[in-house]
């Protein structure tokens, strides 16, 4: 089913796909929120710009956007796959606890900021190109993925990356040495092609967007984790 | 009525601005309609607009637009400017009646030129002389509020929905090189006529997106020069700042930026550039009191060119894209692409990093 944005306000568009069955494209699309707000099972694709919220509180349906997304998007997602063929504003994947998302160009700052695991819920967020600062604030599981390509030397992140970051890894291509992490993370260099626990993922991310696999594995990636299992330890007071 | 927590309110301001690089001129239509898709992050307290290039017949003459809450207080501002200023024209504003938008005041536009006897006598430039009279109107004249002061530039705002205020104001009308907009959701401070952005002293005008944290520092500290906060919100102060910074000390953009959104100490730190790391550290020394902390994203409009800017956080969105001679800048993508479908390189900047964007010498 296609659906025609155009006059649509963010209320009128959430229920007239809520109402429909099946997969949809949303043509004409110009920032209407909560895109797929909750929506299991299900596959839509957007042309257009997509509002603030793309796929919030996601459970188990696949969004495709074939242009750039705003602010958080995969909000709180729970299962399913965001797919973003261009850049995506701050704030992606708050809090997300499950699924996967997977980003061609850039993102925004706070990128993952609070994501989470929980036993086989295990949240992937994949970025082609930078990510701004503070990337991963807070993470507290899952895994977040900053491939760096095409950037032309730009730093593959920006300022106070991992801050209050304790629980998940982050894997960056390269090996980051003008980025500074804070202290309660570990950081260690792996080749790309012993990363096995990420090697599906990437995989993927090259299928989507066309990129060599090969390639991409043939750089060292930094591989960031919390290096305690308290590491608020020292943060306020001594506990 | 259901209150928040029953209802879900998506807010936040929304900001937008187009600029011509070439000078070319726009009409109004395009930015207000800019607003639209941006509709839910304002709740209709305020609304408005500053274009620039918009009275070139008059561009020799500071253009006053003012709100009074009476006849009678329109007559007594009038004495007073006319012992201050040569009025060339005196006009009601024209404005369109919409439904959606009531209750407003009395709106006069008068095009001014400082008489040259009160500027001798006082021992003013103009642009001081000008700038103080404004704060005096605004501290002094209860019920008058000049909202625009500048040459051959003007700002419109109202309590309403941005997009019904560019109507109201017969936006479409009017043809400028730049527009700035904002829409308002006020989270602290009534949302009045006059609280309604842009924020404006001579030609500069802030539209802002954020809350101040550091707000009644910077209030205090800059009235020490002589600005009055009497407008009932934050954002005015950085209006003010500004002028202070750019007009009375001399920085450039790109220093003031460095002051409002200064840099982490631990940031400066690590700059290897040892001139450029001693000019941040006495930006910030010099000038503490005027680092704007919470969230913000900003449009300093000015003669001949625009800033966006975002605090040092980044605690706001804006994405800045262009087509052609043209820029644009918006809290949401989707607003860049109302005013231009085919917009390209959509990037954001990162916090503190202002976006300076200039016409082209002679062009405007």
């Amino acid at each position: 089913m296609v659906i025609n944005a155009l006059n649509y306000e963010y209320t009128e568009l959430n229920q007239v796909l809520r109402d429909s069955n099946g997969d949809c494209t949303i043509t004409n699309c110009c920032g209407q929120r909560f895109i797929g707000a909750g929506i299991s099972g299900r596959s839509i694709t957007v042309s257009g710009i997509p509002g603030n919220a793309l796929g919030a509180y996601l459970n188990g349906a696949q969004i495709t956007v074939h242009a750039n997304a705003q602010d958080a998007v995969g909000d709180t997602m729970n299962d399913g796959t965001i797919i973003i063929h261009g850049n995506i504003g701050d704030a992606a994947g708050y809090a997300m606890r499950g699924g996967h998302i997977f980003v061609k160009g850039n993102a925004g700052y706070r990128a993952g900021i609070h994501m989470k695991a929980y036993r086989e819920k295990v949240p992937v967020m994949v970025i082609g190109g930078t990510a701004g600062s503070f990337l991963g604030e807070y993470q507290a599981g899952g895994i977040i993925i900053v491939l760096g390509l095409g950037t032309d030397g730009k730093k593959i992140v920006g300022n106070f990356p991992c801050t209050g970051m304790h629980g998940g890894t982050m894997y960056l291509r390269g090996d980051c040495s003008r980025v500074r992490f804070p202290g309660q993370v570990t950081t260690k260099t792996a080749a790309g092609d012993t990363l096995v626990a990420i090697r599906d993922y990437l995989s993927e991310f090259c299928e989507l967007f066309g990129y060599p696999l090969d390639e991409i594995l043939q750089e060292t990636f930094t591989v960031v984790t919390p290096d305690s299992s308290n590491p608020y330890r020292q943060m306020y007071v001594a506990n | 009525m259901k209150i928040e927590g029953q209802v879900r309110i998506p807010s936040g301001c929304a900001i937008a601005a187009v600029i011509s690089k070439e000078g070319n001129r726009m009409s109004g239509e395009m930015i207000a309609n800019s607003m639209k898709p941006m509709h839910d992050r304002s709740n209709g307290l305020g609304g408005g607009f500053a274009g620039y290039g918009i009275y070139p017949e008059y561009r020799d003459f500071y253009a006053l637009h003012l709100f009074y809450n009476s006849r009678s207080t329109r007559k007594d501002c009038e004495v007073f400017l006319k012992e201050r200023f040569e009025i060339v024209k005196s006009e009601i504003l024209p404005t369109r009646k919409i439904p959606a938008i009531t209750d407003e005041p009395v709106i006069w536009r008068y095009f001014v030129a400082p008489l040259q006897s009160v500027l001798t006598s006082m021992q003013l430039d103009e642009k001081e002389f000008v700038a103080r009279t404004v704060m005096k109107i605004n501290t002094d004249m209860p019920g008058a509020y000049v909202f625009s002061s500048g040459k051959n530039m003007g700002t419109f705002k109202a309590v309403g929905f941005p997009e019904d205020v560019g109507v109201f104001y017969r936006l479409d009308e009017y043809e400028g090189y730049s527009w700035t907009a904002h829409g308002r959701y006020p989270t602290n401070t009534p949302g009045w006529w006059g609280g309604a952005h842009p924020f404006t002293l001579l030609d500069y005008s802030i539209v802002h997106n954020g809350e101040i944290s550091s707000y009644d520092a910077n209030r205090r500290f800059i009235e020490m020069f002589g600005y009055k906060c009497t407008l009932q919100t934050d954002t005015e102060v950085i209006t003010y700042i500004m002028d202070y910074l750019i007009r009375v000390q001399g920085l450039t953009l790109n220093e003031a930026a460095s002051v409002i959104a200064a840099p982490f100490w631990s940031t400066i730190e690590a700059k290897t550039d040892e001139a450029d790391k001693q000019k941040h550290l006495f930006l910030r020394t010099a000038f503490s009191n005027l680092l704007i902390t919470g969230p913000f994203s900003i449009v300093f409009g000015f003669n001949g060119g625009m800033m966006a800017l975002n605090d040092r956080l980044k605690l706001r969105s804006m994405v800045v894209g262009e087509k052609d001679d043209k820029v644009f800048i918006a809290s949401e993508e989707a607003a860049i692409r109302v005013m231009e479908p085919d917009a390209q390189n959509i990037f954001a900047p990162a916090g503190g990093e202002p976006v300076i964007v200039k016409v082209k010498d002679g062009a405007f």
